[in-house]
């Protein structure tokens, strides 16, 4: 056993495996080390379960009504109430893991790419490429966001497709501002002079040598920010515009107990405690990257 | 300093220009017909043509967004369908009930937040500093509304402790002349001490939601900073000379962090104008928020756009300026 421990930590690698390894199992040990990154990953390991396992976990289906069993308080039958059409809550909630993930990954998917080509492009070429990409960026920036999603879905129309757009149009200016300042450390450092004198395209330099360098900052923020965007979807969806009903989404669901808050209490709190545990999660998780991969860019919001 | 005035408007401009340019494609991606809406949908041909010629639809698009431009800068936003007035007279007539409840929230963020940020900072690593992380991080983590309801629920429905939604009680509705549009100055200032005190009861809930978002943001920035300044080497000089750490930690760490703090709290006073829009909602705050959401669901694109345009506006104002603040108060950035 120390010997693989030797081998992983070993200060001068003999491979490139063996390099890549020892950095992923030093990053691993970092994260152990706080109790907080390590209750956040707990909390991403069960939501992604809660998500792949849903049909096994919720005991009801999330969608059929039962009007003989309508608003129950939580018992162990119903474990968190069941809501104003008589569906178990706890299998909604369950279900809504799902939605959840799958907003939460599309944004990224669509934002941090987009941000980041941005942001390389507009450090890597400078002069006037540079300060019209930042000057459309910082006018995206300098807008609030919600405000923002909620003019693009109200344009676009309701639905959970274009509450992912809209938050994604929102997202991604932050990650070209941080990918543009990485590039512009990278840029006249040695190893992309010599690229260049080899006759690498400017393309090739962006994607091969820069885009990777970006990525840990850029890991760290999309962690950081995932609690944003799922309360700005919960939002969108709170207020009618993002995953329609009977779709088991969980701002939605808050929305359909607002009207029951007074006498039964839980048809709109459960879905909100979901909430803040997977964002509190990701928030966890997200600071506790930021501590072990970049640890002299303390706080920045 | 001209110059770097000069520079400042003209960012200013630009993103306000950018701001309008968002508004106005937006305004014409809906799938309303704002003509047909205009003439109904019994209208010959002839009249759709001719109302939409009075519109200026029939133009370039470059000149309908001069036109937009323009129409803005003279303070026509347009006419709302739901209200039948113009959005501009509307969002005057709601926009004080948001300054009201987002400054009585600053005032909260900043009275609690500042102090928790020094003194996590001060015990860093202590159960007190994780303890206030973890307030930190649950501002960025629970959903406004949701806080809101549950708020409405225990401490309206529940304990009896607060007012309920709206910013008056029926009973004294209508009883304070407008005057600010600031209900608790308004009733001040006509001597009405009852309807004073309901209306701080109705406006305490809401504003102290909106407090603890500020609040923890404020808190977190704090420490930050605060641990910047406990490092440096001026710090351990004043600890060494003897002096009480709560001077060290007040006189000379604190100080320079002053205009650090300024930049904060403007922006997150911006940003209580946004959080406004969900807790306005819960709280049927008769503000712009809710105005916006009201469009919303009325699919009122000229109330939506307009109130779009206003809290931009003052967003980026206010990001601006405390940018500039920073620069000509700091004197190492001069």
């Amino acid at each position: 056993m120390a010997t693989t421990r030797d081998w992983l930590l070993a200060d001068s690698p003999t491979s490139r495996t063996q390099a890549g390894a020892g950095r992923l199992y030093r990053l691993i040990l970092g994260l152990l080390s706080n109790p907080l990154t390590v209750l956040g990953l707990f909390i991403i390991a069960v939501l992604v379960t809660t998500a792949i396992f849903a049909d096994l976990i919720a005991p009801y289906s999330p969608i059929r009504q039962n009007l003989s069993v309508r608003l129950q308080p939580p018992s162990w039958e119903y474990l968190m109430g069941t809501d104003a059409l008589g569906r178990d809550i706890f299998s909604r909630v369950v279900h809504g893991s799902r939605i959840t993930l799958t907003i939460v990954l599309l944004v990224a998917v669509i934002a941090a790419p987009v941000g980041l080509l941005v942001g390389a492009i507009s450090g890597y070429f400078g002069g006037w490429v540079d300060r019209v990409l930042m000057g459309v960026t910082d006018i995206f920036l300098s807008m609030p966001k919600l405000i923002l999603a909620l003019a693009f879905v109200a344009a676009l129309g309701p639905g959970i497709n274009n509450a992912i757009i809209a938050i994604a149009i929102t997202t991604w200016p932050a990650y070209a501002r941080i990918a543009r300042a990485e590039t512009l450390v990278l840029r006249n450092s040695e190893f992309i002079a010599a690229v260049r004198l080899q006759g690498g395209s400017a393309a090739r330099i962006i994607a091969r040598h820069i885009l990777p360098l970006c990525t840990s900052s850029m890991i760290i923020r999309v962690t950081l920010d995932m609690a944003g965007i799922i309360l700005t979807a919960a939002g969108l969806g709170f207020l009618g515009l993002g995953a329609q009903p009977p779709m088991p989404e969980w701002g939605a669901m808050i929305a359909t107990g607002r009207d029951y808050i007074l006498n039964q209490w839980w048809v709109a709190t459960m879905p909100g405690i979901a909430i803040v545990i997977v964002s509190l999660g990701f928030c966890f998780l997200g600071d506790g990257l930021r501590d072990v991969l970049d640890p002299k860019n303390g706080e920045s919001k | 300093m001209a110059a770097e005035a000069g520079w400042f408007f003209a960012t200013i401009f630009l993103t306000f220009l950018g701001l309008l340019a968002i508004t106005f494609m937006i305004g014409r991606v809906v799938p309303i017909d704002p003509v047909l809406a205009a003439v109904g949908d019994r209208a010959s041909a002839a009249t759709y043509e001719a109302a939409r010629q009075a519109m200026g639809l029939d133009l370039p698009v470059w000149r309908q967004f001069l036109n937009y431009v323009w129409g803005v800068f003279n303070g026509d936003l347009g006419t709302s369908i739901s209200t039948g007035r113009p959005v501009a007279a509307d969002l005057a007539r709601v926009f004080p009930a948001t300054l009201e409840m987002a400054t009585i929230g600053i005032i909260i963020g900043v009275v609690l937040g500042v102090p928790m940020g020094v003194i996590a900072a001060s015990r860093q690593g202590s159960l007190v500093d994780q303890a206030i992380r973890v307030v930190g991080l649950l501002g960025y983590s629970i959903p406004a509304f949701w806080l809101g309801l549950v708020g409405l629920a225990l401490f309206y429905a529940q304990l009896r402790w607060v007012g309920g939604p709206g910013r008056l009680g029926i009973f004294f509705e209508g009883t304070v002349p407008p005057v600010t549009g600031l209900l608790l100055i308004d009733s001040l200032i006509a001597g009405n001490f009852g309807a004073m005190r309901n209306a701080f009861w109705h406006l305490v809930l809401p504003a102290s939601i909106l407090g603890f978002f500020s609040l923890a943001y404020i808190a977190r920035m704090t420490r930050s900073f605060m641990l910047d300044q406990l490092s440096q080497e001026f710090v351990t000089t004043a600890r060494v000379k003897g002096v009480p750490e709560r001077m060290v930690i007040w006189r000379h760490a604190f100080r320079p962090i002053r205009i650090q703090l300024i930049t904060v709290i403007g922006l997150s006073y911006a940003g209580l104008l946004e959080g406004s829009v969900m807790i306005e909602t819960v709280f049927s705050w008769p503000g712009i928020g809710n105005y916006l959401t009201t469009g919303l669901f009325n699919a009122d694109m000229n109330a939506v756009l307009g109130a779009t345009l206003v809290i931009g506006s003052v967003f980026i104002f206010i990001n601006k300026i405390s940018d500039v603040l920073y620069r000509v108060l700091d004197p190492r950035a001069r």
